[in-house]
């Protein structure tokens, strides 16, 4: 086969990923010959170049099209996740500015895998052959690994590292072989071929079945879906808590946008086989989270349980398997971004220096001592009770109306049952904050730092938005669900 | 244009300044913001209802396109019809009335400012919900109440028992609420629409048994919100909320959005038929319970909460007679008598310190003879004696009850028996006697009595100023009992006065007869004061079983951290990196990878039996 030379304007379909690339070396070259304590000038130097990819996305969606041989396909569908992914880098870049000064850990390392790691999960939502999703997913996985076991001196972080880089590992394992079934059953890795080929009634059903199972595997292990959902809880309990709220939002949401895209874009034609299945783990997600929250102490692996219920409610909307179950998927992604990195940012500022406060009883009082704070982190949780007027609402709304149309009524029936009980979870933080007083044990938080402020309003206005005017993301959503065919 | 949107927007304003900028000001500017906010509400409704007389058809303003999905469409529409012109006036008339009263309430206490932030938080919500002109916004109306009662029951934080009634209260509704939720869906996949008038003018199409899942499922949420068999638990705790709170929220307004929700969705109800009937066998069963209930109490605000739980059990007895007019009719009197009751309850908390139980309480009928008085007046209303507010809806009630089902009527003239009863022993037993407190009981200052005195009126002239049901005679779709019948109004009043004789015998002439009486019943009333032991089997039956569930099943079943372990060592040593992946190495790691393995072998399973299903078979 003979590859011309890619034309100037597939390097614009590429554009955030090249500038991710840029930064994130840039930043690993600095590291060594910046070596002055507590400045923040890696973080900025990371939000300027979260911000020119985010620029970037923007740039490339007017030049929609395929790019490097038809590995990457630049659509709205691309764009809207890029968009996201890079959003959440920035707030969490913003929100760890505190985290990293506190623990005196303030390296440009960090900061050039976060970038990394974005870059991935942008490659993963752009690319639409399953090789280069591998590679996304990859660059993004290896990076996190490392997040995870970012503070060397703590033995919780180095348990949730290695965890998460072994049990991540075998799960890519399935993945990989998945993709090698359906190169030896179809003889190719484009989704789009892969798609035509499917489309014949003479396709080797169980072959294809097979390795379907297989991607779903890794897929659900990456989106901490159940049964595969049991690292999630010890790794974000393990991790910096600015980590965990990266792990729990940006390579989740890539993950996602890959599962979207390679069963409906690939897989559509034999989705009897694979609905079920993804019925099943929506609720298995939705009911061990929601439960097994119900019980926790410690609010980091409380809404590590949340993040896992949330993943359930994501795979109502797959389990739907239509436009409209695409766009809400992409739609409560958004919103389950905004509200969970928010959340666990706040965790982070009232956990204090070695995350020793990460207690419910920690929050007692504090709508009294930080109002502001106690008043953000209660958006958050509201959102993530779903309460209308926030995104949170309108995403679960989307969900359950698209699981209707596509008549599962019993998932929705038990998906709204189980978010009726995830409110009391929620309701203790809200309790504590509000309407205990604090006790002579409970900690005094430092005041909320101007970089972290803005890194709480960032994603509370992004909540209460998608909470009064859904419609403009929703009709991208919608816009960029149609494309994906 | 009358700008609907400035009724609910005012409430608003005051609660964002009041919210943000509260703790700053002084609790005069504070109590002005939220009392100003509140009447240039009532007056903008007055306002609004003179030019748009005599609203025969709704007056709809629709501001933006919320939600556009295809041929679905939800907007942020505000619309009023006679319904709504009802809800408005009580909710910003009485509304006003009690800001003024918890100024006085109030005054001392240090969360002057967030209480009153909240106040004005629950009355924007409330007026969204009445304003709604579709399902969606009307819900969130609806939880946006449920979330102000919330931050209002446990305002006292200082008392635990406040913290655990409004978790309560807030969860007990969240299953109302998802009966609600699952209704509004139904609504969508039925109607593809969720605005009022579409739904409710395609209602005769549909077939009679959806039309009946939806009816039911709105009276679940209804009964949430209502306080209803079986979810009325959370009201009688949710008097740990400030007194008056307790006559706005828990009294007045919230708990009748369930009336009104039947009320406005009536045409459903009434295609269903069933619907309408479950909805009058609820009504009258919790009346009846609920009353029975109160006759054991001791706590003044406990005894009014379980009445208010009775008199909407009336309110939802009159919808399901398809007498919808007098059901709303009850929810304008017992706004008025029950917001006197409890404001006058909550003249007594004050005057004596806080003392709420009535054993201890007595004698204050010459200390402060401004609550007596109203206080009298608002249990002739409840009571139903002519020509008391209520009477004249509880006999249009009774009447319809009549017509649908004798039995029910029993019930429900049994009940009004009881509700006369337990009213005046309350008020016998707190104002005659010799005071047993502590300390010099005073009559309430001005701002606590002039509400009081203008609610007190109401209570007496409520039933005959405002002819509600003639008002509404061509809004519901259907009004069989209407007029007058002389001899039930007799028997309804003479009933009441019964109930109020019995009171007087037991507690003014023969004090010992009550003792007698509950020695003599023994286990029965055991089994009545502990109010049937219903919370108590709740706990027992759902609560537990949940929380142990979710312990033992999934956290030792699913999730077999060992993390919880190692983390309450963390911060004293660091050891090396050998001693963790000892730890990973003994076991935690391949059980983890274990899961994964069975977790690929399930999938693997079932895709295997889907691909064999699909050689002819499609399952869905």
């Amino acid at each position: 086969m003979l590859i011309s030379p890619p034309a100037a304007v597939e390097y614009i379909r590429f554009l955030p990923e090249i500038i991710l690339s840029i930064f994130g070396t840039l930043l690993m070259v600095l590291n060594p010959l910046i070596r002055k304590h507590g400045s923040s000038i890696f973080g900025n130097i990371s939000i300027l170049g979260l911000v020119a990819a985010l620029l970037g996305a923007i740039y490339a969606d007017g030049q929609v099209g395929q790019a490097f041989s038809r590995m990457i396909v630049n659509d709205d569908f691309a764009n809207f996740f890029r968009v996201l992914v890079i959003a959440i880098g920035i707030v969490i870049v913003l929100g760890s500015y505190e985290f990293l000064s506190r623990e005196r850990a303030d390296t440009g390392e960090f900061h050039s895998l976060i970038l990394f790691s974005v870059a991935g999960q942008c490659i993963m939502v752009s690319s639409n052959d399953l090789i280069l999703i591998f590679i996304g997913l990859e660059i993004s996985s290896i990076a996190t690994y490392i997040l995870a076991g970012y503070l060397r001196d703590d033995r919780r972080a180095n348990e949730a590292a290695i965890k998460y880089f072994l049990l991540g590992s075998f799960a890519t394992a399935f993945f990989l072989y998945g993709i090698s079934l359906i190169y030896g059953t179809t003889g190719s890795t484009n989704l789009t071929d892969i798609h035509v080929f499917l489309s014949s009634p003479s396709r080797p059903l169980l072959l294809v079945g097979v390795s379907a199972a297989l991607m779903l595997v890794g897929l659900t292990f990456k989106v901490s879906g159940a049964p595969f959902q049991v690292w999630a809880p010890d790794v974000y309990q393990g991790a910096p808590s600015p980590v965990s709220a990266f792990l729990s939002a940006g390579p989740k949401a890539a993950a996602f946008a890959v599962f979207l895209r390679i069963f409906l874009t690939a897989f559509p034609s034999i989705s009897h086989q694979w609905w079920p299945v993804i019925w099943i783990s929506a609720l298995l997600s939705m009911t061990i989270g929601n439960f097994a929250a119900l019980t926790q102490s410690n609010i980091k692996r409380m809404l590590a349980y949340s993040s896992i219920a949330h993943a359930g409610y994501v795979l109502v909307a797959i389990t739907a398997h239509s436009d409209i179950g695409a766009a809400a998927a992409m739609f409560y992604l958004a919103a389950y971004a905004c509200m969970n990195v928010g959340a666990f940012i706040v965790v982070s500022h009232i956990a204090g220096k070695g995350e020793k406060h990460v207690g419910i009883s920690d929050f007692k009082g504090l709508g009294v001592r930080q109002p502001i704070t106690a008043a953000l982190l209660t958006i958050f949780l509201l959102s993530l009770v779903g309460v209308p007027l926030t995104g949170g609402f309108f995403g679960k709304f989307y969900i359950f109306q698209a699981a209707l149309q596509s008549n599962m009524i019993w998932l929705t029936v038990l998906g709204l049952l189980n978010s009726a009980v995830a409110a009391y979870y929620y309701l203790r933080i809200i309790g504590a904050m509000y309407m205990q007083e604090a006790v002579a044990s409970t900690p005094v938080p430092q005041p909320l730092p101007r970089s972290t402020r803005f890194a709480l309003l960032l994603p509370a206005l992004g909540t209460i938005i998608l909470g009064v005017f859904p419609s403009a993301v929703l009709d991208f959503a919608i816009k960029s669900a149609n494309f994906l065919k | 244009m009358p700008y609907l949107w400035l009724i609910p927007a005012l409430p608003l304003c005051g609660f964002l300044i009041n919210g943000l900028f509260g703790r700053k000001l002084p609790k005069m500017v504070v109590s002005t913001v939220a009392i100003g906010a509140s009447m240039l509400s009532f007056l903008w409704v007055l306002y609004t209802l003179k030019v748009l007389q005599p609203l025969d058809t709704p007056h709809v303003e629709r501001y933006f396109t919320w939600i556009q999905s295809g041929e679905f469409r939800v907007g942020a529409d505000f619309a009023v019809d006679r319904l709504t012109a009802i809800m408005l006036m009580v909710i910003t008339g009485v509304g006003t009335l009690i800001h003024i009263y918890s100024a006085g309430y109030m005054d001392h206490d240090s969360g002057f400012a967030r209480y009153f932030a909240y106040l004005n938080l629950f009355m924007f919500f409330m007026l969204t919900l009445v304003l709604a002109s579709n399902f969606l916004l009307l819900f969130v109306g609806w939880e946006g109440v449920g979330l102000a009662s919330y931050l209002l029951i446990g305002f006292w934080f200082d008392r635990k028992s406040a913290t655990n009634a409004g978790n309560k209260a807030f969860i007990v509704n969240r299953i109302g609420d998802f009966g609600f939720s699952l209704a509004i869906f139904l609504i969508v996949v039925t109607f593809g629409s969720l605005d009022f008038g579409t739904v409710f003018e395609a209602a005769a199409g549909k077939q009679q048994g959806v039309l009946t899942a939806i009816a039911l499922l709105l009276l679940v949420g209804a009964c949430g919100k209502s306080a209803q068999l079986p979810l009325y638990v959370w009201l009688p705790d949710a008097m740990e909320g400030p007194t008056p709170v307790s006559a706005l929220i828990h009294a007045a307004t919230m708990v009748t959005a369930g009336v009104y929700m039947i009320a406005r969705a009536s045409v459903i109800f009434v295609h269903s038929g069933t619907a309408l009937d479950v909805v009058a066998i609820v009504g009258v069963l919790t009346a009846a319970f609920a009353a029975i209930i109160g006759l054991a109490q001791n706590d003044i605000k406990k005894v009014f909460a379980y009445s208010t739980v009775s008199q909407l059990g009336y309110m939802f007895l009159g919808l399901g007679s398809g007498a919808f007019s007098a059901g709303v009719f009850h929810l304008v009197t017992h706004a008025f008598f029950k917001a006197t009751l409890f404001l006058g309850a909550g003249s007594v908390i004050h005057a004596c310190a806080g003392e709420q139980d009535m054993r201890k309480l007595g004698g204050l009928r010459s200390k402060t003879p401004i609550t007596f008085w109203c206080l009298v007046v608002a249990g002739l209303a409840i009571s139903g004696i002519p020509p008391f507010s209520g009477f004249y809806s509880k006999d249009e009630i009774l009447l319809a009850a009549l017509h649908h089902a004798p039995w029910m009527y029993v019930v429900g003239l049994l009940t009004a028996l009881l509700t006369a009863f337990y009213v005046f022993r309350a008020i016998i037993l707190t104002f005659f006697g010799t005071y047993k407190g502590e300390g010099h009981p005073h009559e309430a200052p001005l701002s606590m009595t002039l509400p009081l005195i203008v609610l007190a009126f109401l209570s007496f002239a409520g039933g005959f100023l405002f002819d509600v049901p003639r008002y509404l005679s061509q809004f519901f779709p259907v009004s069989d009992a209407s007029g007058q019948n002389a001899l039930l109004q007799i028997v309804a009043a003479s009933v009441g006065a019964i109930g109020i004789l019995l009171a007087v015998a037991f507690y003014l002439v023969r004090p010992g007869i009550p003792e007698a009486l509950a020695r003599n019943l023994g286990g029965t009333y055991t089994l009545v004061y502990n109010k049937f032991f219903v919370d108590e089997i709740y706990d027992a039956a759902i609560v537990q079983p949940t929380l142990v569930g979710s312990r033992t099943v999934l956290l030792k079943g699913v999730d077999r951290g060992l993390l919880d372990g190692i983390v309450s060592g963390t911060g004293e040593t660091v050891r090396g990196a050998g001693e963790v992946f000892r730890q990973i190495q003994s076991g935690n790691i391949r059980s983890y990878a274990t899961w994964v393995v069975l977790g690929s072998v399930f999938v693997l399973i079932l895709v295997g039996i889907g691909v064999l299903a699909a050689s002819g078979v499609v399952i869905r």
